[in-house]
């Protein structure tokens, strides 16, 4: 197989019409490992206990083969090709200037070694997996599937994982899409359903294939069937530019598109900018839909899960065993420096205690 | 007062001893040096990066690939990384100072360091250096 470059992520390589350059789409990693640093934009509607999650991945020309790593809040129902005009018709409605002119449904990690492959979807140009396993087992399986994951992503598949081991693979044939007669800028939307007890949009990974220092820009829309609480708040590199009850007009458009007869008769509309370098953006979105508990902070990533000893504290441990008698002294000798403070801390605590008591 | 005199007392003693094992423990680098040696790979940075090796003498290092994706495990001087900074070699297995692991694979390898000095260890793949991976081996005479 042809060697592709990914592991990046975009939440969403969007499409968005090229008449709106403020919300363009985002592009893959290159071949050549350049990152396309354009706008990204995803739909995340949620209804009945259903997220509904549309992304589009856009073709930026060229041959070869491109991918991308999403994470999901659980396993999809459904992957299909999302439809024609939902991202679009959300940036006009919450761009008025321009008029004028999650969580978790986590079924744990697998036991297996391998990562098991759930689903495989085919939509246009682009291959779909989706793929249940720990952040080494998925990692491993796009490794042989030849994605060329950055530096990055054993740390960052497995923070997902710890939270949700299911996760979405998209192949992206560029020369199939030149034989399908695509346009450089067409995309294709896909439309991923899936069960969970909150909607959940992944940006941490949003990070995965550039610098510490680049920028991070998407767009994120929420469709709810009330306000939403989310977490985290507002903060440097994310505002919420929009929260709105959503217009008639737009609900009306939005269940016209294919496949999104789903949408309410009424519904609260919620637009999330993230303008943010990658190293701040170490959280992903975790919202609950119905505004009247605080968000999970393990979903939103500002909390970790359960600890479990990895494979980096025993190896830390062997090597710890393994060294010479040297170390043995410096750990004693540690170890001594700790208790003595320890000891210390009490003492002084102990003393202001019979201090005050005089 | 007397349990305030008691644990002031008590406090300096342990002033001492916590002194004493920051030093002990500052020590270390004292160490005589090892012959052989594990140097891990997790989440992208080299595990226990800092090892002391006698010169002139054979040094096996255990190399353990615990990440899912592909890393290198150079050695050498200046020289030797600005080669491989922008050099094109997908692969290295013909010299010790240079390994190449596959994800989760495991090598060892045995180098001599004829000079002592201070050699640094670096993933060359691209953006690995700059993600952190890179390390330290003092080799003393």
């Amino acid at each position: 197989m042809r060697r592709f470059l990914a592991g990046f992520a975009a939440i969403a390589a969007a499409l968005i019409a090229t008449t709106q350059p403020a919300a363009a789409c985002a592009g893959l990693i290159g071949p050549n490992g350049a990152v396309n640093l354009l706008r990204t934009t995803t739909f995340a509607g949620y209804h009945g206990g259903v997220e509904h999650y549309v992304t589009s991945f856009q073709f930026a020309g060229g041959s070869g083969q491109f991918g991308s790593l999403i994470p999901l809040p659980g396993v999809p129902d459904k992957v299909e090709k999302g439809g024609a005009w939902t991202l679009q018709r959300l940036i006009r409605e919450t761009t008025p200037v321009r008029r004028d002119i999650a969580f978790l449904s986590a079924a744990g990690s697998p036991t297996a070694d391998k990562a098991v492959v759930l689903m495989e979807v085919r939509i246009d140009a682009l291959d779909i997996t989706v793929l249940q396993g720990g952040g080494a087992q998925v990692g491993e399986w796009a490794t042989e599937h030849g994605f060329r994951l950055p530096p990055a992503a054993p740390e960052v598949l497995d923070f997902y994982a710890n939270r949700s081991p299911i996760f979405l693979a998209a192949v992206f044939d560029a020369d199939a899409a030149k034989a399908r007669g695509q346009q450089i800028g067409d995309g294709t939307p896909v439309h991923v359903t899936i069960a969970t007890a909150n909607p959940w949009v992944p940006l941490r990974i949003l990070g995965l294939g550039k610098r510490a220092a680049d920028e991070v820009q998407a767009d994120v829309y929420l469709l709810t069937d009330r306000l939403p609480r989310i977490l985290p708040g507002a903060r440097d590199g994310l505002s919420r530019t929009y929260s709105k009850s959503a217009s008639e007009s737009l609900l009306s458009d939005l269940r016209s598109d294919a496949g999104m007869g789903w949408v309410p008769q009424n519904a609260w509309l919620t637009k999330l900018s993230i303008n943010s370098r990658v190293s701040a953006l170490s959280y992903d979105l975790a919202v609950d839909a119905d505004g009247n508990e605080a968000p999970s902070a393990i979903a939103a990533g500002l909390q970790a899960p359960e600890p479990t000893p990895g494979p980096a504290a025993v190896l830390a441990a062997a090597v710890a065993s393994e060294s010479s008698s040297s170390n043995s002294k410096v750990s004693w000798a540690v170890i001594i420096a700790a208790a003595a403070v320890i000891f210390g801390a009490t003492a002084i605590t102990l003393r202001r205690g019979r201090t005050v008591q005089q | 007062m007397i349990w305030a005199f008691r644990a002031t007392g008590l406090a300096m003693v342990v002033a001492v001893l916590a002194a004493a094992g920051i030093a002990l423990a500052a020590s270390g680098d004292d160490s005589p040096p090892v012959t052989s040696g594990t140097i891990a790979i997790h989440f992208s940075k080299f595990v226990a990066p800092e090892l002391t090796v006698p010169a002139g003498v054979p040094v096996t290092f255990t190399l353990v690939n615990e990440d899912p994706i592909g890393h290198e495990w150079i050695v050498g001087d200046a020289v030797v990384h600005a080669r491989h900074r922008t050099g094109s070699e997908p692969y290295h297995d013909h010299v010790p100072t240079e390994v190449t692991l596959k994800p989760f694979e495991t090598k060892t390898t045995t180098v001599v360091f004829d000079m002592p000095g201070e050699y640094t260890y670096i993933c060359h793949l691209p953006g690995h250096e700059e993600y952190g991976m890179r390390g330290i081996i003092k080799v003393r005479g």
